[in-house]
């Protein structure tokens, strides 16, 4: 066990699966290049080879392709893209290939690939480079979407999605990558698919992703003070999405509050609402309600996303509306931080 | 060659009697191209296809019960009912799939090449493609990363000049020669007539011995025409897209006649094999269609499965 960021967490994962499994490959545009993809790729290529580490011709969707070939052959492929939205020119690749080889031919065979996706935000990432569509990828049936919040899940999903036999998006949101937690050594698995409790809470149940998770938390952090127990689910995994975990927890709290990263519509926060409204309707004490982003492209000017994001303040105040409690110091306790464009002081661009 | 035209007759013939659900593209015109390759190529190189991949899944060696049961839609069907006509696979001799979006299969072939070089094998993949791909971003993408990494790749285009019913002269400007745009990609390429197998057999055993030799991908086309509708297993040329004329002309070169002529001409006894051959080849197709018709259609609670592959 150590204390290590959630990049150099990816790294560690990426060297174990690399170290353990002669057949991991791993590719993409700038995973030799001096910046090593914000650390994540840092050695690979010295460690491993340039035979099963290498850049890349900028070609999204072939090299997605190369991906589902090679793993017909039994090649594990990493592939990662700087942010989530250049790989949208690889949306043939992952929907109609990776997504559903192993189903169109009768479950004859695997298709082991990873796809790392960076999700940028703040500093000008603008309409282009700031997307969160995992609803879009958990809309397809065949694919898995795992979205890590901590460090020690950042390796341990990481591995787990590199052994899957399953084509998984994993999506790193760019703001975590410099977060500090304890990782553990060696090849440590976070199951898929298992959803994890955050923090413990009997009021009203929080349902958060990735960086949501730590807004959620702050906002569940300070509605302690104001007597209001929050309890905060980490999904970890989006598709398969843990619906056990989420619906213990609206059965314990009686509320619910799905937080998302994406835009509203057609959100996985949608369907969390849908499903709780559907299925627990009678364990509910108010309605089941969602925060996420608005349908509107992201920005780019630090002036236009003032108060754009879903923030912990925004969080604290719709809870405390379903909870019938005054908001009135909320925006004073909780304010937007400054900058607000950025993680924190550590980060100072350009991407 | 008369093997892959007697299937596709046979599904042609028994269409309409409803039993196929599932769309069919014929390679009725086009089968020198794929009997030639089923010459030069070995059971453990790999093999893709597209939407008119019967021809290439035959060649390549690919059980034909289990094809004509997947075009049935049976529970014995190659891809068990999953993927009909259009997604074709037969592991046992590396046939690795279809699929019917133009292009598609393409980069998963230079995937497959890819992989024999990680692993050390001399095994090629071999990416059948047509016109139409050509002008999909992931074929200039799929060679060039092929050409990058010397891949042991080859790609075969058919040219049958249209894609669905839009002819070659809306979708490329007049008088590109698409071996020479590739070759300006930094592989080689070449064309060829694809009614002469004899021709299409050279190239494609040269290509494949010199890319077996760690040379790099290289890229062959050959003109070729199919004689039935785009999709299902009429005639349309009276809707208009094309002439009786370059129906006709395309007709007179079939494939099939011409290496006939060229060996009855040699040998006078060749016709007897032929005759014996193809009654041979017709007790087989029959034997499919039987089986095929009669068997068990998978269970509706299959659809449900293999959504996701369990760990092993």
């Amino acid at each position: 066990m150590s204390q290590k960021n959630f990049a150099a967490a990816i790294n560690d994962a990426l060297h174990q699966a690399m170290e353990i499994d002669s057949s991991v490959i791993c590719y993409g545009l700038g995973v030799t290049d001096p910046k090593a993809v914000f650390g994540t790729t840092q050695k690979l290529e010295e460690r491993f080879g340039s035979e099963r580490v290498f850049d890349m011709p900028t070609s999204e969707n072939a090299m997605t392709g190369v991906a589902i070939g090679a793993a017909l052959n039994g090649i594990k492929s990493v592939v990662t893209h700087q942010r989530v939205d250049f790989f949208l020119l690889a949306m043939d690749q992952i929907v109609n290939s990776a997504a559903k080889w192993h189903y169109m031919f009768g479950g004859q065979n695997t298709i082991p690939i990873t796809i790392r996706l960076i999700i940028g935000r703040g500093w000008g990432q603008g309409p282009t480079h700031s997307q969160n569509l995992q609803a879009w990828f958990a809309h397809i049936p065949g694919l898995k979407v795992v979205m890590p919040t901590t460090p020690e899940d950042a390796k341990g999903l990481l591995l787990a999605s590199i052994f899957d036999p399953n084509p998984v998006i994993f999506l790193e949101h760019r703001w975590l990558h410099n977060t500090l937690g304890d990782v553990s050594d060696g090849d440590v698995r976070t199951p898929i698919g298992k959803a994890k409790i955050a923090k413990n809470g009997k009021d009203i149940t929080l349902v958060a992703m990735s960086y949501m998770t730590i807004e959620a938390l702050h906002a569940a952090n300070y509605l302690e003070t104001q007597g209001i127990s929050c309890e905060v689910i980490d999904l970890r995994t989006i598709k398969p999405l843990d619906w056990d975990a989420v619906m213990k927890s609206v059965t314990k709290t009686g509320r619910l509050l799905a937080l998302d990263s994406g835009f509203t519509t057609g959100s996985v926060a949608g369907e969390i609402v849908a499903r709780v409204a559907m299925e627990k309707f009678n364990a509910l004490k108010s309605a089941p309600a969602r925060l996420a982003m608005p349908d509107v492209p992201e920005p780019t000017s630090p002036a236009l996303t003032k108060n754009f994001y879903i923030r912990a303040g925004d969080i604290a105040i719709k809870i405390m509306e379903i909870m019938n409690k005054n908001t009135s110091k909320v925006r004073q306790d909780l304010p937007e931080p400054t900058p607000h464009d950025v993680p924190g002081e550590w980060f100072k661009g350009p991407f | 060659m008369h093997r892959i035209r007697a299937v596709e007759e046979e599904i042609a013939r028994r269409y309409p009697e409803g039993q196929m659900r599932c769309p069919v593209h014929l390679s009725i015109g086009q089968e020198a191209i794929p009997a030639a390759f089923a010459e030069c190529i070995k059971t453990n190189d790999f093999a893709i296809s597209a939407h008119r991949g019967h021809a290439h899944y035959l060649a390549k060696g690919g059980d034909l019960n289990a094809m004509i049961a997947e075009i049935y839609g049976k529970a014995s069907g190659c891809s068990k009912g999953k993927g009909g006509s259009m997604h074709l696979i037969d592991l046992k001799v590396n046939f690795m799939g279809t699929s019917p979006i133009v292009g598609n299969s393409i980069p998963i072939g230079v995937g497959l090449a890819l992989s024999s070089k990680l692993k050390g094998t001399d095994q090629i993949s071999c990416v059948f493609l047509g016109d139409g791909a050509i002008e999909e971003g992931v074929f200039y993408e799929s060679v060039n990363f092929a050409a990058v990494k010397k891949l042991p790749v080859l790609f075969i285009c058919e040219n049958n000049l249209y894609s669905v019913y839009s002819p070659l002269s809306v979708r490329q400007p007049k008088g590109r020669d698409i071996a020479k745009m590739v070759n300006a990609m930094g592989i080689k390429a070449a064309s060829g007539k694809g009614a002469d197998i004899l021709m299409a057999h050279q190239m494609i055993q040269e290509a494949i011995n010199q890319i077996r030799t760690g040379s790099g991908p290289q890229f062959l086309e050959f003109s070729t025409y199919r004689w039935r509708e785009h999709c299902g297993h009429d005639y349309d040329n009276h809707i208009g897209y094309r002439t009786q004329e370059e129906f006709d002309k395309w007709k007179s070169l079939d494939p099939l006649d011409c290496l006939d002529n060229v060996l009855s001409h040699e040998h006078i006894e060749v016709k007897e094999k032929i005759n014996a051959i193809k009654s041979q080849i017709k007790k087989e197709i029959q034997i499919a269609f039987d089986k095929a018709s009669s068997a068990p259609f998978p269970l509706q609670h299959d659809a449900y499965q293999n959504i996701y592959a369990e760990q092993a």
